[in-house]
């Protein structure tokens, strides 16, 4: 199988009023025709990696290919192949839809029949038809999206880079959106998508990289990872530090790794949900503790974080912290912005301009 | 779910072909792309057309009939002085609007998608200040009519008449590029916004735009006199309504030189350094 996005030791460092090194030496191989997730929490380096590859952003070292191609000595040529949509590749507002495909179209150089065919069939696609002649200005954050995606592909690019393509959009959205996502790789195209979230990564992916402060922790296909992990965490909430403490040590033996115990909340992987929950109720009844809450959830990226590193992720809190309004609110985009593009002090020659 | 499928194009248009001659041509086709969406979005933002139309026409209302009998021009009727002046002034507070428009982009990330695009690096620039110049076209033919309807009569003829609007179009064209690098500095649009006025402020107004030069104190009168936004407006002023309405005593010739000059300098410094800041900034 032939290798479509091939990195090694990628290493880019902004220097701004705090030097970041944003990647420090990230490798990884993704071939064609699958779906590549690069999962990490915010600040971790994924958006740098993307805009790398996409020839946006020049690496400090170590080197890039595109289906073969250098991104940086051959970016003209590598532009012809990628598409790019997610979170910061915006569409434009003032324009309809339909007008916005078109000039992605044609600033692909593409032939006008055939970007005026194009710019319908990808309406149809996305289920946009009825709002193509409409300002963005009035389409939901799902929709917006949706037709992201669809300015992605209007030169049928062979590699497609999804920058957190579900990140801000409500559970129904997201689902839509991963469906097309899904249709798009039966067709054969590459992806390489970043994402904070497991159960995207989980359901769109073949194989999966963990990225952390520049490096990758792991990587492997998301069934591997969930073996490691245990398939359910297990949460306890308990009414003082003292039970607790107890708790954690009592569901030791039930979990795959160690009961992580904060304050008065214990949490625990483990591979067989319900026999688990079974098993630690009576133990700790046997013990007389009453738990405050007893609940089966979904691990996380906090939980992936948290078996491979020992730690959970810096500076956020839950999943969904950053996610949840980023559409609506245009200060907390602008200060996420802000902080990712430390890089504009940094001098960057574009090898050609005109 | 549409079952037709188009044929992936063959490459009709060679994106990645080489050769100074296919280079041009791309340059000139996207620029005419971006030219397009940004005049778009001119006519679908409600502010945009607001400072294009309505903001130009009460500034010719209020200098003609508020300000305007209390300023005392010799040789010509005041709103005769007065036009070529606003017009000036009009187009040189629009060009802020190419360092909003290029602010808006960057944030918005609209920029980021046209980088990772087979498209030439010049466009989004030329797209944008190209918008501009074409938005000044159509703010000059409303003010000529607003000031038609106020009394406004130009006495030299309509080519030399069209020439004072080139003189203003280029010099229009020149602050553009300068606004860009104004844009392409800026954080946010607020923050661009904010930076270009205090930049344009002092040029339209200790200018020979509003008063006559006659007016001022004598310190300031060499500046207001020779700085770019002025000569511009007396190079208008002399090829509208005649030389003597400068109340100088130069030629049309000598103002319409100094304009070129100003200019065409101002295109040499800007023109590198917002092509300079356009690369660098990511």
């Amino acid at each position: 199988m032939t290798t479509a996005i091939e990195v090694e030791n990628l290493q880019k460092t902004f220097t701004g009023k705090r030097v970041v090194r944003a990647l420090d030496g990230v490798s990884f191989a993704v071939p064609e025709g699958t779906v590549f997730g690069l999962l990490g929490p915010n600040g971790s380096g994924k958006t740098t990696a993307v805009r790398i590859l996409t020839t946006i952003l020049r690496a400090d070292g170590g080197s890039a290919r595109v289906l073969g191609h250098d991104v940086w000595k051959k970016a003209a040529l590598v532009r012809t192949l990628i598409g790019l949509a997610g979170q910061y590749a915006a569409v434009d507002e003032n324009l309809t839809g339909r007008e916005n495909l078109q000039m992605v179209g044609s600033l692909n150089h593409l032939p006008r029949a055939f970007v005026v065919t194009r710019a319908v069939e990808l309406l149809d696609q996305f289920n946009l038809t009825d709002a193509g002649d409409r300002p963005l200005k009035t389409y939901s954050g799902g929709m917006r999206r949706r037709l992201d995606l669809a300015a992605a592909l209007v030169a049928r690019p062979t590699v497609l880079f999804l920058d957190e393509p579900t990140t801000g959009l409500d559970p129904q959205s997201r689902n839509d959106l991963w469906e097309v996502i899904e249709q798009l790789v039966g067709g054969g195209t590459t992806v390489l998508l970043t994402t904070q979230y497991l159960e995207e990564a989980d359901r769109l992916a073949s194989t999966l990289a963990v990225i952390d402060h520049g490096r990758v922790i792991a990587e492997g296909t998301p069934e591997s990872m969930k073996a490691d992990l245990g398939a359910t965490v297990l949460e306890v909430g308990l009414t003082s530090i003292e039970d607790a403490e107890r708790t954690g040590a009592i569901l030791d033996t039930l979990g795959t790794h160690q009961a992580l115990t904060t304050g008065t909340l214990v949490e625990l992987t483990v591979d067989d949900g319900p026999q688990a929950a079974m098993s630690g109720l009576r133990a700790l009844d046997a013990a007389g503790i009453t738990p405050q809450s007893f609940n089966l959830r979904e691990p996380s990226l906090d939980d992936v974080f948290l078996s491979l590193t020992g730690h959970r992720t810096e500076g956020q809190a839950t999943d969904g912290d950053e996610g949840g309004n980023e559409d609506q609110s245009p200060r907390r985009r602008r200060r996420k912005r802000r902080i990712e593009q430390l890089e504009e002090a940094m001098p960057m020659a574009t090898g050609e301009f005109s | 779910m549409t079952t037709t499928t188009v044929v992936a194009p063959t490459v009709s248009g060679a994106p990645h072909s080489s050769g100074v001659m296919s280079n041009l041509r791309w340059l000139v086709s996207d620029t005419l792309t971006l030219t397009r969406r940004n005049l778009l979005a001119v006519t679908r933002i409600p502010e945009a057309l607001f400072f294009s139309t309505v903001q130009p026409i009460m500034f010719v209302l209020l200098f003609r009939y508020v300000f305007g009998g209390a300023i005392h021009t010799d040789a010509a009727s005041y709103v005769n002085y007065l036009l070529p002046g606003i017009f000036v002034q009009t187009v040189a507070f629009g060009s802020v609007s190419t360092s909003i428009g290029l602010a808006e982009d960057l944030q918005k990330g609209i920029i980021e998608r046209f980088r990772a695009l087979p498209m030439s690096r010049g466009a989004v620039l030329l797209g944008r200040t190209t918008a501009d110049l074409i938005r000044n076209v159509f703010v000059i033919v409303v003010m000529t009519v607003v000031g038609m309807l106020v009394g406004f009569r130009p006495t030299t003829g309509v080519l030399s008449y069209l020439a004072g609007v080139g003189i203003i179009l280029l010099f229009a064209y020149a602050l553009s590029w300068g606004f860009a690098i104004v844009g392409l500095s800026a954080p946010n649009s607020e923050t661009a916004q904010v930076m270009s006025f205090p930049l344009i402020f002092p040029l339209t107004f200790i200018s020979a735009a509003f008063v006559p030069l006659s007016s001022m104190p004598s310190w300031l009168q060499g500046f207001a006199t020779y700085q770019p936004f002025s000569v511009t407006v007396s190079a208008c002023r002399s090829l509208m309504v005649g030389p003597a309405a400068t109340g100088t005593g130069r030629s049309t010739e000598f103002w319409v030189v100094q304009s070129l000059l100003w200019t065409f300098a101002l295109l040499c410094v800007f023109i590198p350094l917002a092509i300079r800041r356009y690369r660098t900034r990511t």
